[in-house]
Order: C-alpha cells, then sequence, then structure tokens
C-alpha cells in the first residue's frame, strides 16, 4: 500500500461471492435466538413473566396434544400453499403483493359453485368445476398485472397490490347477496354438505395437507429442473440476458403469473373446501402478505418455505396460547413474528456481505 | 348549496385528510427510492403513540391543559412513527434487507404494537376515549366556521385539515424548488449518479423515510383523535386507510400538491354510498355498496396504466423505487 493513499476507512463492505452453508445456518440461527432474546425482554418486560415458561406455553399452542398438532398443520399448508404460489414470480422478479386478493378471488369462484351447482352437478364433476374456476379466477387475478407489466411495464408491486381490493370488494359483495336476510353468511350448503372437502384419515382438512405437499414437491421440480423454471430464472435474474438468449420476456412472465395466481386461486379453493366451508372477506386473513415474506426469506426453495411457515405459524399459534392462558391478547403474536422478521431479514446482510475492519485487508489477501 | 352535497363534502375532507398525511409522508419517503410498505404500521404506530399520550395525561391530571393535549400527542405519534421509519430504514438502507417484504414486516409489527398496548388502556372496555385532547383537535374555526354553507365547508374542520393542505405545499416546495429537493429526487431517480455527484445517498434516504414516517403517522393520530373523536378501539380500520394512501400516492403521480384534491376526491368516493340515495335519489342495496368501496382502487389501477401507457417522464414512480443501493455493485 503506498503512503500517499487516504486513510483507510474503520470498516467498509464488501460483496460476499457465496456463503458456505454452515455459514448461512449460523448466521440464521444466531439471529433468530437475537430475535427471541429481544422478545423475551418484551415479554418480560411487560408481564413480568418468565420467557422460559411462557416459550413453553407457545410450544404447547402447536405440539400440545393431537389436535392441535393438525390445527397447526392445516393453518402451516395454507401459508406454504399461498408461499409455493408466490415462488415462481419472485423468482422472476415479479413482486406479486396480489396473492391476498388471488386467494380470494379463488375462494369466491369456489363458493358461488358450491352455491349455484351444490344440488345438481355429481359430487366427482362438482368438485371439478370447483377446481377449474378457482384456477382460472386465481390466474386471471395474476394474468392482468402482468400484461401490463410484459407490454408497458406497468409497475406491478403497486397493480397487484391494488387488486387485492378489488377482489376484497367483490367478496363482500357476493357475501352480502347469499347472505340474504341473515345476519351472516354461516357454512354453505350447511344441510347437503355438497361441495366440502371429503373427510380423510377423519379430518377435512387432511387432504389440503396432501394437496400443498404434492404441490411444494412439484413447484420445487417445476423450479430446478423444467426448461420453463430455468426461463423465469433467467428473465429474473437479467432481462436483456433472457432476451439475448432468445427468451420470448412477455410470454415468460405472462405465463409465470397466470401460474402463481392460478396456485393462489387454488389455495383459495382448499379454504374454502377444505378448511372453512365458507367465504369471507377475512378468508385469507392476511396470509397473502405473510406468503410474501415467506416466499422471499426462503430464497424460492420450496421445502425452506415449508420451514420458515411452520416458524410463523408456531409463533401464531403459540401467541394465540399465551394469549388464553395468560390473559393477555393475540396481538402479541404480530410483535413477536415482527421482532423475529425484522431480525431475520437484517441477518441476511451478513450472508450476502462481508464487514472489513482496518488493518484486517493484509490477512484477507494472505488467505 | 344543497344540504346533502355539503354533508358529504364535511365527511370526504376529514376522511381525505387521514390519507393525505399518510400519502405525503409516502410521497417523499419513495422519492428517495425507498418503498415503504409498512405505511398502515405507521400510521398505527402514530395513532396509538398519539392517542396513549393524550389519553395518560389526560387521566392523570384533573384539568388537562388543551395545549399540553396537542403537543403531547403530535410528539409521541411523530416519535412513534420515526422509530418505524427508523427500523425500515435501517434494515433497507443499512442493511440492504429487501424493501417490500421489510415493508410488510413493518405492517404487522406496527399493527401489533398498537393493538397490543392498546388491549392495556382499554382495559377491559371495548372503546376508551381522550374527550379534552378531541375538542382541542377538532376545534372548528370560530365565527367563520358558522357562516353559512361556504362556512360548515371550508372552516368546518380541525387544525389539522388545514395543516395537511400546508404540508402538501411545503412539501412541494421543498422537492420542486430547493437543491435539497432536487438532490432527494435525484437519490431516487438514480443514486449511483447522485453518489457521484457529491451527494449522501443513506443519508437522504434515512432522512426523507424517517421524516415521511412522522408525516404518515399524523395521519393516524387525525383518524383516532379527530377523525373517531378521540376514541381508542382494537381496529383494522387504519390498515385500509394505510393502504389506501399507498394508493393516492400512486393517484397523485407522486404529486404532493395533487394530493390535496387526490385526498378530498377518494374521500367523495368513499362516503359516495351514504349520499347516493339523497343526491340521487338511488337507493343502493349493501351489494353495490360493497362494490362502490373498490371505486378509488380501480381509478388507482386505471392511473398506473395510464401513466405507463403515455411514459412521460415527470409522471413516473421515482426509477430506482424499491432497490437498495450498493455503492460497488455497479
Amino acid at each position: 500500500m503506498s503512503k500517499t493513499q487516504a486513510k483507510e476507512p474503520f470498516m467498509r463492505i464488501a460483496k460476499r461471492d457465496q456463503a458456505s452453508f454452515g455459514k448461512k445456518f449460523t448466521v440464521r440461527a444466531v439471529a433468530i435466538v437475537l430475535a427471541l432474546v429481544v422478545d423475551a425482554i418484551f415479554i418480560f418486560s411487560v408481564t413480568g413473566l418468565n420467557p422460559l415458561k411462557v416459550y413453553g406455553v407457545m410450544f404447547q399452542g402447536s405440539f400440545g396434544n393431537s389436535v392441535r398438532f393438525s390445527w397447526m398443520l392445516r393453518d402451516l399448508v395454507t401459508l406454504l400453499c399461498i408461499s409455493v404460489a408466490l415462488a415462481p414470480a419472485f423468482k422472476m422478479r415479479f413482486w406479486n403483493i396480489g396473492a391476498e386478493g388471488q386467494v380470494l378471488i379463488g375462494g369466491l369462484a369456489t363458493a358461488l359453485v358450491m352455491v349455484e351447482f351444490g344440488n345438481s352437478l355429481p359430487t366427482p364433476l362438482l368438485f371439478l368445476v370447483m377446481v377449474v374456476s378457482s384456477i382460472v379466477a386465481g390466474g386471471i387475478w395474476g394474468f392482468l398485472p402482468a400484461f401490463f407489466k410484459a407490454n408497458w411495464n406497468t409497475n406491478e408491486t403497486l397493480f397487484t397490490l391494488m387488486m387485492n381490493y378489488v377482489a376484497t370488494s367483490l367478496v363482500a359483495s357476493a357475501t352480502d347477496i347469499m347472505r340474504g336476510t341473515a345476519s351472516s353468511l354461516g357454512k354453505l350448503n350447511m344441510s347437503t354438505q355438497a361441495g366440502w372437502m371429503p373427510m380423510f384419515l377423519g379430518q377435512r382438512y387432511n387432504v389440503n395437507i396432501l394437496v400443498v405437499l404434492i404441490l411444494t414437491i412439484l413447484m420445487y421440480l417445476y423450479l430446478k429442473f423444467s426448461k420453463q423454471g430455468y426461463e423465469l430464472s433467467v428473465v429474473g435474474e437479467s432481462e436483456n440476458t433472457a432476451r439475448y438468449a432468445g427468451i420470448n420476456v412477455k410470454r415468460v412472465t405472462i405465463r409465470t403469473m397466470i401460474i402463481s395466481g392460478a396456485i393462489c386461486g387454488l389455495a383459495g379453493f382448499l379454504i374454502v373446501s377444505g378448511k372453512d366451508q365458507t367465504i369471507a372477506t377475512t378468508s385469507a386473513g392476511g396470509q397473502g402478505f405473510t406468503a410474501i415474506i415467506v416466499a422471499w426469506l426462503a430464497k424460492f426453495n420450496t421445502f425452506y418455505m415449508a420451514l420458515i411457515s411452520f416458524l410463523l405459524v408456531f409463533l401464531s399459534r403459540g401467541a394465540a396460547e399465551i394469549a388464553s392462558t395468560y390473559d393477555l391478547n393475540d396481538f402479541s403474536s404480530s410483535i413477536i413474528e415482527g421482532i423475529i422478521l425484522f431480525f431475520i431479514l437484517g441477518s441476511e446482510f451478513f450472508i450476502n456481505y462481508r464487514v472489513i475492519f482496518r488493518g484486517s485487508e493484509s490477512k484477507e489477501v494472505a488467505q | 348549496m344543497s344540504s346533502v352535497l355539503v354533508a358529504w363534502i364535511l365527511r370526504a375532507i376529514p376522511f381525505g385528510t387521514i390519507i393525505m398525511f399518510g400519502a405525503l409522508g409516502e410521497i417523499l419517503t419513495e422519492k428517495s427510492g425507498n418503498l415503504n410498505l409498512g405505511v398502515p404500521g405507521i400510521m398505527y404506530l402514530g395513532g396509538f403513540g398519539g392517542f396513549a399520550s393524550a389519553y395518560l395525561y389526560e387521566k392523570s391530571t384533573e384539568n388537562p391543559n388543551a395545549a399540553v393535549c396537542v403537543l403531547l400527542a403530535l410528539f409521541f405519534a411523530i416519535l412513534a412513527s420515526v422509530i418505524g421509519g427508523l427500523i425500515y430504514s435501517f434494515l433497507t438502507v443499512t442493511l440492504r434487507a429487501n424493501q417490500n417484504v421489510t415493508g410488510l414486516a413493518l405492517t404487522t409489527f406496527g399493527m401489533g404494537v398498537a393493538n397490543f398496548f392498546g388491549v392495556y388502556l382499554l382495559n377491559g372496555a371495548s372503546y376508551t376515549a381522550a374527550p379534552v385532547t378531541y375538542a382541542t383537535f377538532s376545534k372548528k374555526i370560530p365565527h367563520l366556521s358558522s357562516m353559512g354553507w361556504a362556512g360548515k365547508v371550508f372552516f368546518g374542520y380541525g387544525i389539522l385539515v388545514y395543516v395537511a393542505i400546508a404540508a402538501a405545499i411545503i412539501l412541494h416546495y421543498v422537492m420542486y424548488h430547493t437543491r435539497v429537493g432536487l438532490n432527494l429526487r435525484a437519490v431516487g431517480e438514480n443514486p449511483a449518479t447522485a453518489d457521484a455527484a457529491g451527494i449522501n445517498v443513506n443519508k437522504y434516504k434515512y432522512l426523507a423515510t424517517c421524516i415521511g414516517a412522522g408525516i404518515s403517522g399524523i395521519g393516524g393520530l387525525y383518524y383516532v383523535l379527530d377523525y373517531n373523536q378521540g376514541i381508542w378501539a382494537t381496529t383494522d380500520q387504519i390498515e385500509a386507510l394505510g393502504w389506501l394512501a399507498l394508493a393516492l400516492v400512486i393517484f397523485t403521480t407522486w404529486k404532493p400538491l395533487n394530493a390535496i384534491w387526490g385526498a378530498y376526491l377518494f374521500g367523495m368516493l368513499y362516503w359516495l354510498y351514504q349520499f347516493m340515495p339523497g343526491l340521487m335519489g338511488i337507493n343502493v342495496p349493501g351489494y353495490i355498496t360493497d362494490l362502490i368501496q373498490m371505486v378509488p382502487y380501480v381509478v388507482t389501477m386505471i392511473v398506473l396504466i395510464v401513466v405507463s401507457f403515455r411514459k412521460k417522464k415527470e409522471n413516473q414512480p421515482p426509477a430506482s423505487l424499491g432497490l437498495s443501493y450498493f455503492r460497488e455493485e455497479r
């Protein structure tokens, strides 16, 4: 180093090429532990309870007994299904913030079919129509922003966000018509149970679990090994490269978003038919937004998505358990979740970059 | 002027003011290239910070001083929302986390904090109030507001309605007529170029986001302490308002002055369903009401599409919106 050079800054930041698996794991584990410590401080300072005991109760929320465990799985697959739906869009760097609306509109399509054709169609055909219409509805909700993005570069983040509220209004309006003079909609086809997911191993939502499990594996294969999966990842890395390589960017964008929206629509079907047996503006319950976080943190790997979905569902069920045990309120889960997310998001920095302090440079070179 | 129309405007303008504050803050933030989807969370923090401080003060003294109420509420509303903005900018600017995801996490967090601690204030009741602060914030302009319909329409609101308009004008002036504003827009359009020109990109991003959060937070305060008559209850309403504020930002094509009429237009659209029977003699069933609720969002989508069709430079979103800046990545 020449002596005329300006003084080296105390610390600087450089991009890391590729962190090893062990490094990534350590950084994330440290982040979660730190987040749990901060949450513990929060819990203690607000309630004065022993945080470890509280975390124990939290654990009960998901693993306390077999019923709770199966509820946890049910919630997990709902979130996972939406995250899986978002994976291809995000891998293409298409910010689909509209999962909430795509799920709702898929659920609405399902519910309308259930009510209209519940008594006239044979069960297998009924289910076929329900699934197809939910997929089509979700697909349309995905197609619209992609169409405008592909042709006129309309900002997709903002467009998909607006589409959520259009879907919410439609659902509100439809439920208003369907409920007639009743004060609330209640379960659809209560007497005939037409369009309700069949019982499987004692629970309707076990079908959901099975479907989502298959979807997760299929999506993993699609992204990793299919030609289409490769194309969309090239578009995500650089549109110019994609064009140069002869990929039709417009077509890939629209196709990927139709797939993304369609799976969201299918998630709506699973929620309506397999979980709630009804539709409401809250049917998606913010999961469409949570799934965005899941899909992003998992870096488009569907199995990590399962892991992160588990973490978040575990937290929210745990917080509900704490709330009932200690007479707190459910919103503590939002705080705990928020803090954990902040830490995980922040920890990405230490995976992607390295901080170099003054004087350590010579060592780096020597290595 | 028809009394129904006057009543409609009297509903629309306060509603518009809530989202105008939210949108003005977000315009400032987005001009620096930060797309903060945490606006709903920040408005929660602002609303709660303002209410909690005013409520606790009113409860602790026999004769609460109106001025202290207002100052306390404003101070803590801004403080709470700036903290939200700080979390966001630390994660996205310093640690370069993804902006969309960080914003959404902030929304979850803000709503959680406000409603969680709100329950302690409620203490079992379904709602609780800060009457003195409400009375002060919602005080209409004396004499002028009682001069017929014009008095009502122009002067019949609490002080913050006028503060919002002033804020829009000041923001417009700063953004388009000062060097600071020029630098800010440069950072949002092309941070690398701004950096090369000697502008401290991180400083601008931090300040724009935090000050923007402070302004958005006042929207939350206005909602609780004026629009909602100083009543705190566990609510989802603020979240919906926050998203509407984000829609308004697009509708204004990132121009503060447009936020003034845009916000009032959104307010008119929002309350349209209630005044349609009186104005046009149409009696709307409930399901049509629900459909009317989507109009502001549909209008925003149309604006978004038209803007991208026309490709006029001055109407585009800031070019680096949503992207983190890393100097060595050029």
